[in-house]
């Protein structure tokens, strides 16, 4: 489903990634890590729970979390996508997911995610960043990504490779 | 005062080389204006009318001298030597050039000052009672708490990117100084019974085109839970607050349009929800950053001083001084000192970089080397022995900043307005010049007595005209600047919203509006102690309305 290329950023690096974005009503890849609608997985939540392969959710920025207690060791991948990086729906979800709903999976940003601001998701909760931008990412290549420290977070040299 | 330590250095470091870069990508075209703009406004620079606008953050408003000279050293350097002084307590440049900032915010970052969150849609510049720390009226000094409360929102990585702006205010008197009222959340630190400290939590204040009243959340919340419930408020409201319209984006619609008790019950459960780890507030932290605004090593002093009245007797002016700008200290002896920045047929909150220092100097020698910016756009010198009042008074004087009107009818908080600003529909400096130059005889105005007059130019309110007792709302009819009154607003433990009183005025009619509301007031007032806002909350619209409108 994406149409832009993307990369996914983990753990300091750039990583290879299967995710496929399954459209509701489309089938399931086999092979692959399967990312679904909330609503799709709601809806199939039976089948897709007994299904054999990895399942991921894509939460859009106006999703909430009802009806996710429970669910979310399920994941290989929580998916929140920030339709505008200046709407910060998704870091409340975050910490929501993390704290409220004890997910420690894989935390995944996608959509407008750019060099500004992946600071903010690495501290907030994401371990995992889908990057379209194409300067974002020679950015992080050529390690220009400048972090200001903040109180109580990891030192400004961890922060980029934080995830594991 | 605070103190930064190495954190907050390497902070501000980090900073400016993140901004420096941002305005290298700006400046090669890499960024556009668009998407430049969330990243400068993040570092409080706006582009006004003319010019881009620097805003620089003075926590809670606490200035120390080398801080004055260095604002007044950037004022000589980078702008017009000049600065203003805003109703948020922080100080405007108002002609940089967009290539100096890097370098400005550098200069700043050597006295522990930037310019974050100044601006943009996140937790704003912390503000709090000027007199904090220093008046007679204070239960709890509110700074310790600004200052908790500023560490947690710099940078914070969950509310970066709000529905909209965020303002704290923090007040350690009943009286509130610090408008509380009418702010997004607003705390009011006090005691219980048991000597324990805790806040009243109000939510839901604001001015701009809607302005509301906060509610109280809670009467008593524990010290402790100081962050963890002011976190559990913004989560709710991050993911609540309307993102459709910029104009209902504040928590005080949030509040408004879902009710107090609904309000109440998401708080109170996502403040349950809180992960143990960030829930309380050590009493060691509270304490670590209390003991940075430990009062000053205050002399044992008479409460009356001979020096000063002495003086008195043969110095009018020192005199009418006194009595006006001089506030009650909490120390035997001392004095707090409202320095004026309203002369007559000036523009209000400006100041000179000369005036800084002298400021500075003044600050050093006779004020524990302390200086406070206030909401009403004036300077306080929280500490000064009434012994040193006549040298005082002779040092602001010389330099222009005697004015002995404070909380009178040309104390007048103004907002840039469309001299400067890029949202005003209409000029508010020329109007309060122009009434500043009508009410100019002292004597008139220390008859008229405690008068708050505030003008905004346009409905985001930033003059504050909602709660001034005579209130200036600039608006544009049909290309023309016109100007509402609203009378009987106020901002402090009895705040309320001031009420429209009628048609506007035109630009040249305004001042004689004005001045037919003062008449009226001293012709009905019962005696010379029911001020202006007392008389109109007996006698209401009414009155006023007659005689304004009576030849129309």
């Amino acid at each position: 489903m994406p149409t832009l290329e993307t990369e996914l950023y983990r753990g300091g690096r750039f990583v290879a990634d299967d995710a496929v974005y399954v459209a509701d009503g489309d089938a399931l890849p086999a092979n692959a890590l399967a990312i679904v609608s909330k609503k799709r997985y709601l809806a199939e939540r039976i089948a897709l729970d007994a299904r054999a392969g990895r399942l991921g959710l894509v939460l859009e920025t106006a999703d909430t979390l009802d009806g996710l207690e429970g669910a979310l060791d399920r994941f290989a991948t929580v998916v929140l996508r920030f339709a505008r990086y200046a709407d910060g729906r998704p870091y409340s979800l975050a910490h929501r997911l993390r704290h409220r709903l004890g997910y420690r999976g894989e935390l995944r940003a996608a959509g407008d995610v750019l060099q500004d601001q992946i600071v903010f998701m690495l501290r907030g909760g994401f371990d995992a960043l889908e990057i379209a931008h194409a300067g974002t990412r020679a950015a992080l290549r050529a390690n220009r990504i400048v972090v200001v420290p903040t109180r109580g977070s990891a030192p400004a040299a961890q922060i980029l490779d934080a995830a594991e | 005062m605070y103190r930064y330590d190495q954190f907050d250095r390497s902070f501000v470091a980090a900073r400016v080389a993140e901004f420096r870069d941002q305005v290298a990508r700006r400046l090669s075209g890499e960024l556009t204006e668009d998407q430049f703009k969330p990243l400068r406004l993040m570092n409080g620079v706006y582009l006004q009318l003319h010019a881009y606008m620097l805003r620089i953050a003075i926590p809670y408003g606490v200035l120390s001298s080398r801080q004055l000279r260095k604002l007044a050293h950037i004022g000589r350097v980078y702008d017009r030597s000049s600065g203003h002084f805003t109703t948020r307590q922080n100080l405007q440049f108002n002609w940089v050039r967009l290539a100096d900032i890097p370098d400005i915010l550098a200069e700043l970052a050597e006295v522990e000052m930037h310019a974050i969150q100044t601006s943009g849609n996140c937790i704003r510049n912390v503000t709090a009672d000027h007199f904090a720390g220093a008046a007679a009226d204070e239960t709890v000094d509110p700074r310790p708490y600004a200052e908790l409360l500023r560490q947690w929102s710099s940078l914070h990585p969950e509310f970066t990117f709000l529905p909209r702006k965020f303002k704290l205010a923090v007040t350690g008197a009943a009286v509130d100084r610090a408008a509380i009222q009418v702010h997004d959340i607003g705390l009011e630190v006090k005691r219980n019974e048991r000597g324990e400290i805790g806040f009243a939590v109000y939510v839901g204040g604001g001015q701009g085109r809607t302005p509301m009243i906060a509610k109280k959340l809670r009467d008593f919340l524990p010290e402790r839970d100081l962050l963890a419930y002011c976190e559990a408020i913004l989560r709710v409201y991050n993911l609540e607050g309307r993102r459709d319209n910029k104009y209902k984006a504040r928590i005080k619609i949030l509040v408004h349009e879902k009710g107090l008790e609904e309000i109440a019950a998401s708080v109170e459960a996502e403040f349950a929800a809180q992960p143990v780890a960030t829930a309380a507030l050590g009493e060691a932290e509270i304490a670590r950053i209390a003991a940075y605004f430990a009062p000053p090593r205050f002399a044992a002093l008479p409460a009356r001083s001979a020096v000063l009245e002495d003086a008195q007797t043969e110095d009018a002016a020192l005199c009418r001084f006194v009595s006006r700008n001089v506030s009650a200290h909490k120390a035997p002896g001392y004095g707090v000192v409202t320095v004026s920045l309203k002369p007559i047929g000036g523009i209000p909150g400006d100041a000179t970089s000369d005036q800084m220092d002298a400021l500075a100097d003044i600050a050093e020698r006779w004020s524990f080397d302390e200086l406070r910016v206030s909401h009403a756009q004036n300077i306080v010198l929280p500490h000064v022995r009434l012994d040193d009042l006549p040298q005082v008074h002779a040092a602001l004087a010389a330099a222009g900043l005697a004015t002995p009107n404070d909380g009178l009818v040309t104390d007048i908080i103004a907002c840039p307005g469309l001299d400067y600003c890029a949202l005003a529909n209409a000029r508010s400096i020329p109007v309060a010049q122009e009434i500043s130059q009508r009410f100019a005889d002292l004597d008139r105005q220390n008859a008229i007595g405690e008068l708050k007059l505030k003008i905004s130019g346009c409905i985001n309110a930033c003059g504050h005209h909602h709660v001034g007792h005579i209130g200036i709302l600039g608006v544009d009819r049909q290309g023309e600047e016109f100007y509402q009154i609203t009378l009987g607003g106020a901002e402090g433990a009895d705040c309320a919203i001031g009420e429209l009183v009628g048609p506007g005025f035109a630009a040249d009619k305004i001042t004689d509006a004005v001045e037919t509301l003062v008449e009226t007031y001293l012709k009905l007032r019962r005696d010379p102690g029911e001020r202006f806002l007392d008389a109109y909350r007996r006698v209401g619209l009414g009155p006023f309305q007659e005689a304004l409108y009576a030849d129309a």
